[in-house]
């Protein structure tokens, strides 16, 4: 609350206008943890809007049979641009640009642990996009032969071989994704060696905000996730430039090996993703039901749970493929057995919200949509981890309404939520409750419009990536469904960017703690200080702010 | 400003944490052995799987000098960690020198082998899936060592000129993890390339 008393806001005194060549100067150079944070989320923004506007381009061209909107060749490039920068230059940069900002303020730091790597991470991650999209431009070459990236996101050998990808449309790709590997690494070890080594006094393990554990345990997973790719795409490089037979099957190499690799990667990927999503959730659904988070412990372990069992289950991917039976059970049962510490999860989370009082925010609105979306997109996770299925399935549509159901119903939901909830927080003024309303409704009817139906066309029979299809198939009707939901999406996401721009002026002034929350974050002013806390707190429950506001009945007597 | 969460009767207690230099060299070698895994699983599964010759057994000699002296300079650089501890320099200098020394070693060795390999017995990394996997394998080995020497080196030269001192182990020590780590990883090419491998 703005009016405790013991929580001081930093509007002492406005700072002196500046030239923008100084405030240029000061965000290039700076290595701030939550400068850095914030460039991380503005960039990721930027190419949300990019990669946004080329689903939409490939949902125009879907929408109608025999349609000429864009050519085969182009269709190609917007999917393979449109995974590539999702992946690693919107979810990425955005999980990463909210670690980076709440994790020192979180753990009562003053910075990450290595400030510099800090700064060396985001630049390295950034020049890798502008790498991806300089492809446009640059990927001709001597050859004349060639554009933007076009062999899909994950690029399966021999389509990125120098006889089936001339020019250097694929070299772009596998350096802008070494690039960006890179500094995911670099800003992991910093997530680790911060959370591990900068606590302020009293900050045990076991009394970190859930967020910073689900961090954590994100980095990790990002060493034994991003290096394999890192490993793999040295080895397309020697391929391409050396002439090496790594992936080259007519001199006894094996496309299938670059599958394994990639998916090595890909899948644990998907869990880097969705945990620091879960991060957010565990931050958001306490506060706005006004109760401590259930089953701290077992919210932990089933974090780590996850980790650990996202490692064995990568070939789920594969299974189409065709591999031996043994090898089909095991990634059978390992991908169903990921589903037993999720479900604790959504299970805590339930319990957490039974019997609040739930306030009913923009930033809750979206989180109770997450919860929801994110058990859908678990369902029919388990349908395609059936091999069988898989197997009629594999390919089609019905995989493409699945894993957009994680990314968009779950990840870019709870992110939404995220930005709601600590908008405050990084600005100093609130999101515009009323618009916020209005967006988590028309995303939400954009979304379910859009997804729910394209399981059908995938039930169907429609496969992924074909640029267009016969009027006589029967899928008409469901593609005009989804790409209008896909508009309505637009509009929402509009809306959100009004928002933002609008409230940045506009929006009611925050105070330090305007959700009454429980985090140290809350305990600084917003925005906080360049330093974050002029005296370095000492907690001594998970709940540090509630101490402060209920002396008489603090939770380190129930811990 | 925010003495806001501190709790006025808390008793102080030491609150001790790792050291950020080892947390963080230790995360990179966590990213760098799993680098390292991918390689070596393409080798173990490219494994006499070559179209054409040469084949590992006719072409690869047990390195067995040369990976005497790089795992014998994990010792001497673990000396010059110690010596820096207690603040003897010149004792410091020498046993990173040896360090630099054995390590040169190496990669001379290394050279002469590619050498070897390449003029003798024809084998590049266009030759077949074995040279593909072994340059490779074997090259990430090698350009990890040559980073480590230039880190050495760079130690050295403080060393000599007088501005490393005891204050200074800790940068030290966490660069003699990385060492430990490349001599770990030499076990284990060493043990799949030339012996198992052969």
């Amino acid at each position: 609350m703005a009016a405790n008393p013991l929580v001081t806001d930093g509007f002492d005194q406005p700072a002196p206008r500046r030239l923008w060549l100084q405030v240029l100067h000061d965000w290039v150079t700076t290595v701030d943890h939550k400068k850095i944070g914030l460039m991380y989320i503005g960039y990721a923004l930027i190419f949300l809007v990019v990669a946004g506007a080329q689903a939409l381009l490939m949902r125009i061209q879907l929408a109608v049979p025999n349609n000429h909107f864009v050519s085969p060749q182009v269709f190609n490039q917007l999917f393979t641009m449109h995974g590539t920068t999702m992946v690693f230059f919107v979810g990425m940069p955005v999980l990463f640009g909210f670690g980076n900002y709440l994790i020192p303020l979180m753990i009562g730091a003053r910075d990450m642990a290595f400030p510099r790597l800090n700064a060396f991470s985001f630049w390295v991650a950034a020049f890798g996009g502008f790498l991806l999209y300089f492809s446009y431009l640059g990927a001709n070459g001597l050859y004349g032969a060639g554009s933007a990236p076009d062999v899909g996101w994950w690029a399966y050998a021999p389509l990125t071989a120098r006889a089936f990808s001339p020019g250097h449309s694929t070299d772009y790709w596998t350096l802008a994704i070494l690039l960006s590997g890179v500094g995911s690494i670099g800003t992991a070890l910093n997530i680790v060696a911060t959370v591990l080594c900068m606590r302020c006094p009293g900050m045990k393990l076991n009394r970190m905000p859930l967020l910073v554990w689900l961090y954590l345990v994100m980095s990790c997973l990002v060493f034994v996730t991003i290096s394999p790719l890192t490993a793999a795409q040295i080895m397309l490089m020697l391929d391409r430039y050396l002439g090496s037979h790594f992936f080259d099957t007519q001199a006894g190499g094996s496309a299938v090996l670059w599958m394994h690799f990639f998916w090595i990667f890909g899948h644990p990927e998907v869990y880097v993703l969705i945990l620091p999503s879960f991060a957010f959730a565990n931050e958001i659904i306490p506060v706005f039901s006004r109760k401590a988070i259930f089953g701290y412990p077992a919210m932990v372990a089933a974090s780590v749970g996850i980790g650990f069992i996202s490692l064995s289950v990568w070939a789920h991917h594969m299974f189409t493929v065709g591999m031996s039976s043994g090898a089909n059970t095991f990634f059978t049962l390992a991908t169903m057995a990921i589903s037993v510490p999720t479900g604790i999860k959504i299970f805590n989370w339930l319990a957490t919200i039974w019997g609040g009082k739930i306030h009913f925010t923009a930033s809750m609105m979206f989180t109770i949509g997450f919860l929801f979306q994110f058990l859908i997109a678990g369902l029919t996770g388990i349908m395609l981890s059936v091999a069988p299925f898989d197997w009629q399935l594999g390919g089609s549509y019905f995989v493409v309404a699945h894993f957009h159901y994680v990314l968009v119903g779950a990840i870019l939901f709870i992110l939404f939520g995220a930005f709601y909830y600590w908008y405050p927080k990084m600005t100093g003024r609130m999101l515009s409750e009323k618009l916020g309303k209005w967006h988590f409704w028309i995303f939400l009817i954009g979304f379910h419009l859009t997804f729910d139906l394209m399981h059908i066309p995938g039930i169907l029979g429609m496969p992924r990536r074909i640029y267009t299809y016969e009027a006589d198939r029967g899928w008409m009707i469901w593609n005009i469904l989804i790409s209008s939901g896909a508009v309505l999406q637009t509009i929402g996401t509009l809306l959100f960017v009004y928002n933002m721009v609008w409230s940045y002026f506009k929006g009611p002034i925050a105070g330090p703690d305007p959700w009454d929350a429980w985090t140290l974050e809350w305990s600084t002013s917003s925005p906080p200080p360049v330093y974050n806390f002029a005296v370095i707190p000492t907690v001594e429950s998970r709940r540090p702010l509630w101490d402060l506001k209920h002396p008489e009945d603090p939770d380190s007597h129930y811990e | 400003m925010s003495e806001a969460a501190t709790i006025p009767n808390t008793a102080p207690e030491p609150w001790v944490l790792p050291s950020r230099g080892i947390v963080g060299m230790a995360c990179l070698i966590v990213a760098e052995a799993a680098i390292f895994i991918i390689f070596i699983v393409a080798y173990l599964y490219y494994l006499g799987k070559s179209l054409t010759g040469p084949t590992p057994h006719d072409v690869l000699e047990l390195p067995i000098f040369s990976s005497i002296c790089l795992l014998s300079s994990s010792a001497t650089v673990h000396f010059a960690v110690a010596a820096l501890h207690r603040g003897k320099r010149a004792a410091t200098s020498l046993w990173l020198g040896a360090t630099v020394l054995l390590g040169g070693i190496f990669l001379a060795a290394t050279a002469q082998e590619w050498y070897k390999l390449i003029y003798r017995d024809g084998l590049t990394i266009q030759t077949n899936l074995f040279g593909t996997t072994f340059y490779s394998l074997v090259g990430l080995h090698a350009t990890h060592v040559v980073v480590g020497l230039i880190m050495l080196t760079l130690a050295l030269i403080f060393s000599l000129n007088g501005s490393m001192t005891s204050k200074h182990t800790g940068r030290l020590e966490v660069l003699s993890l990385y060492w430990h780590f490349v001599d770990a990883v030499w076990i284990v090419v060493f043990t799949v390339v030339y012996v198992l491998g052969r």
